[in-house]
């Protein structure tokens, strides 16, 4: 234990910490909004994968990793197109729906996969950046200034979400749509046009959290990339009380237990890995039973909303 | 129409239910029927585009899938044999569903299943068959249920949306039997061998479920499945409990209000999904595999749902749901033999056909709407008769 506790180590594993956090940024962030306009959007697994094959393959066929971020937010556009018309236009219920499109990206991404690529390929991804004068602060730029663009972006993401939901029109119609869909419809504002651009905003971001992954974090695809990050993203918005900075604080958490477990491994310490590996997925459960302050849940959050049924 | 106060009040109340039918996603989807068939076709039709997209042709490639199960008997003795997971995961979830709980944690609990079913029948393999095969199939079920049972205490204790809790089980149940089949469990032939293969050991074979047809994979777990179907049949509307599980799902104000614990309905029908879904783990082992190894639930977790969904949440029509899409995972692997399709599209058109199916229910029920709205207007003076009473 003492090799775990040396200063290179700490800088290793806080570095990591910060870089795993930033696919359940983006899509937590994505599904905050998707949640704060009233629809539970659980397909966010399926469509980072398809967006992270998306990145992934246009990445490798154009050389530019830009166009490959282009087209993860593409297919997560699309693929929130389907979930806002199943759940928005046509009504479904939000659980199955998100289900749904789970398998559905699931088994897209693993075809494409198959058809397109076939055997596990690694790219050059984003390289990590190192920011002046805020890069060279010992230890602390080691760990937070020294990562690729996809990192700042993510945590970058946190305040003008914030912002957005908070300071503008826009987070005011979102919130209204989510908290009282009927009063909000009275008003003139459009229920269903604001639920499909959260929805869609959503989806985009899960897209990238998605390429995140492809292009940054692992520079790889293979099937079932994502192995239900998705899912803990989701959780993450009701651990964080629905609040940008709260997913802030969840991802994080998150993202340490993550790094702690992959360290672990790498040096070797004396846990079973399997039992590792089940520490995020125990620690999701006691968040979601424990963490949850019901009282910022939005009202109409799972509700269908239909004119005159109120 | 109503001329004293307490009539017209006493009639709001009675059109409460109706208007929960229409509003209750969950409830609604137990009303379409329909309109499954063609969410099927629609996402077909979809598959077919993809496969253009991949420049296969979607004639050879439907047409390998087709003749691949209803071409020969094995073919159909195989879809026969998926069929008997599809039908037990599928009642577990129907439970759950009509008491309005989405189970997605079947994967975790066919797991658990297995894995203790197997872990029982190595423990007593001593036993003989005609009491090794029932306790053996029980401790399935407990584990499962067990499995279950987590997420529904936390849903009815701390409102834990137990779709995230059941997802997180399932992630917990695959760690567990991969600790195990490589621990406690493994194959001590392969540990000697040196191979360290991720399997068991194999079973007794009196544990071993009997044969239907010879040469072939069907088991009798079919017919267990079967008569289960019927059972559950009878448990939900024949039983009080039934009735109550049912209740809660179509109406949870009206139960509460009846006096019916809805947390605790709910949290009971989760554990019973949880324990069809182990009855699916531990048959597949002891009629199929014979033994536990890595990917025993082929995913059934999951298109058990989708069965469930296309059966119209009812454990009859669960049946024919269960041989259709039992033929449609032998197809998908068929045609991956035959026109070099990746499996993995089935995956995909099994998801499109739950989007469908869920999205097609809102337009039945309306259109079933329109039509008990004009049936209501037609008998107005009988029912608030009936309502006095």
């Amino acid at each position: 234990m003492n090799e775990l506790l040396s200063t290179s180590i700490f800088i290793g594993i806080l570095a990591s910490a910060i870089r795993l956090a930033t696919p359940y940024l983006y899509a937590s962030i994505g599904e905050a909004f998707a949640q704060t306009s009233g629809v539970v959007n659980l397909g966010v697994d399926g469509i980072m994968l398809v967006g992270g094959f998306s990145g992934f393959y246009v990445a490798m066929i154009s050389g530019n990793l830009w166009l490959g971020l282009l087209a993860a937010m593409l297919a997560g556009l699309l693929m929130g197109l389907l979930m806002s018309f199943i759940s928005v236009t046509l009504k479904a219920e939000q659980g199955i729906s998100g289900i749904g499109l789970y398998m559905f990206g699931l088994g897209l991404s693993s075809l494409l996969f198959k058809t397109m690529i076939g055997t596990v390929k690694t790219i050059d991804g984003f390289a990590p950046v190192r920011i002046p004068l805020l890069g060279n602060i010992p230890v602390v730029g080691e760990i937070m200034f020294n990562q690729s663009l996809l990192v700042y972006g993510a945590f970058l993401l946190v305040p003008v979400a914030w912002w957005v939901l908070e300071k503008t029109t826009l987070g005011l119609k979102i919130k209204s749509v989510g908290q009282n869909p009927a009063a909000a419809d009275t008003l003139g504002v459009s229920v269903d046009k604001i639920r499909y651009f959260s929805v869609c905003l959503g989806s985009v971001l899960a897209g990238l959290a998605g390429a995140s992954l492809s292009l940054s974090l692992v520079n790889l695809f293979q099937e079932n990339l994502t192995a239900g990050q998705g899912f803990i993203a989701v959780a993450l918005v009701y651990f964080g009380g629905w609040r940008p900075l709260g997913i802030l604080g969840g991802a994080l958490l998150f993202s340490t237990v993550n790094a702690l477990q992959l360290w672990m491994q790498v040096l070797g310490v004396n846990i079973e890995s399997d039992v590792m590996v089940m520490l995020p997925y125990l620690l999701t459960i006691a968040a979601l039973a424990i963490a949850v302050n019901r009282t910022r849940q939005p009202a109409a959050l799972n509700k269908p909303f239909e004119r005159g049924e109120n | 129409m109503q001329n004293d106060i307490g009539a017209s009040s006493l009639k709001k109340k009675q059109k409460v239910p109706l208007k929960i039918q229409l509003k209750n996603g969950l409830g609604r989807l137990a009303y379409g029927s329909a309109l499954p068939i063609l969410a099927v076709l629609l996402a077909l039709l979809a598959g077919a585009v993809m496969l253009l997209l991949l420049k296969a042709n979607p004639l050879e490639a439907y047409s390998a899938l087709i003749i691949g199960v209803f071409g020969s008997v094995s073919g159909l003795t195989q879809a026969l044999v998926k069929a008997t997971p599809l039908l037990l995961v599928g009642l577990g979830i129907c439970i759950a569903f009509r008491a309005s709980v989405i189970n997605i944690g079947a994967e975790g609990q066919i797991i658990l299943g297995a894995v203790m079913g197997t872990w029982f029948a190595l423990i007593f393999r001593t036993w003989p068959g005609w009491l090794l095969i029932p306790t053996t199939i029980l401790a399935g079920f407990v584990a499962g249920a067990a499995w279950g049972f987590v997420p529904g205490i936390l849903k009815a204790r701390f409102n834990v949306n137990e779709i995230l809790s059941t997802v997180m089980m399932n992630a917990i149940a695959l760690q567990l039997m991969n600790l195990l089949i490589r621990g406690p469990l493994i194959d001590p032939a392969g540990v000697t061998a040196g191979t360290y293969l991720a399997q068991s050991e194999r079973l007794p074979e009196q544990v071993w479920l009997a044969r239907l047809v010879p040469q072939t994979l069907l088991h009798s777990g079919l017919i267990i499945a079967i008569v289960l179907a019927f059972l559950v049949y009878i448990f939900l509307w024949r039983t009080t409990i039934g009735y109550r599980i049912r209740a809660v799902g179509l109406n949870p104000d009206a139960s509460r209000y009846a006096g019916i614990s809805v947390p605790v309905y709910q949290a009971l029908s989760l554990t019973l999904a949880g324990g069809f879904a182990g009855l699916a783990g531990v048959i597949e082992v002891i009629g199929v595999q014979h033994r536990l190894l890595e990917g025993i639930t082929s995913g059934y977790g999951f298109s058990g749902i989708v069965a469930a969904l296309f059966g119209g949440l009812h454990p009859i029509g669960l049946i024919p749901a269960s041989v259709l899409f039992g033929g449609l995972l032998v197809g998908a692997d068929k045609m991956q033999r035959a026109v070099q399709v990746p499996s993995a599209l089935v995956d995909s058109i099994l998801g499109l056909i739950v989007l469908f199916v869920v999205g097609s229910a809102y337009l039945s029920q309306r259109w079933a709407a329109r039509r008990r709205i004009a049936a209501i207007k037609s008998i107005e003076p009988i029912q608030s008769a009936q309502v006095k009473q």
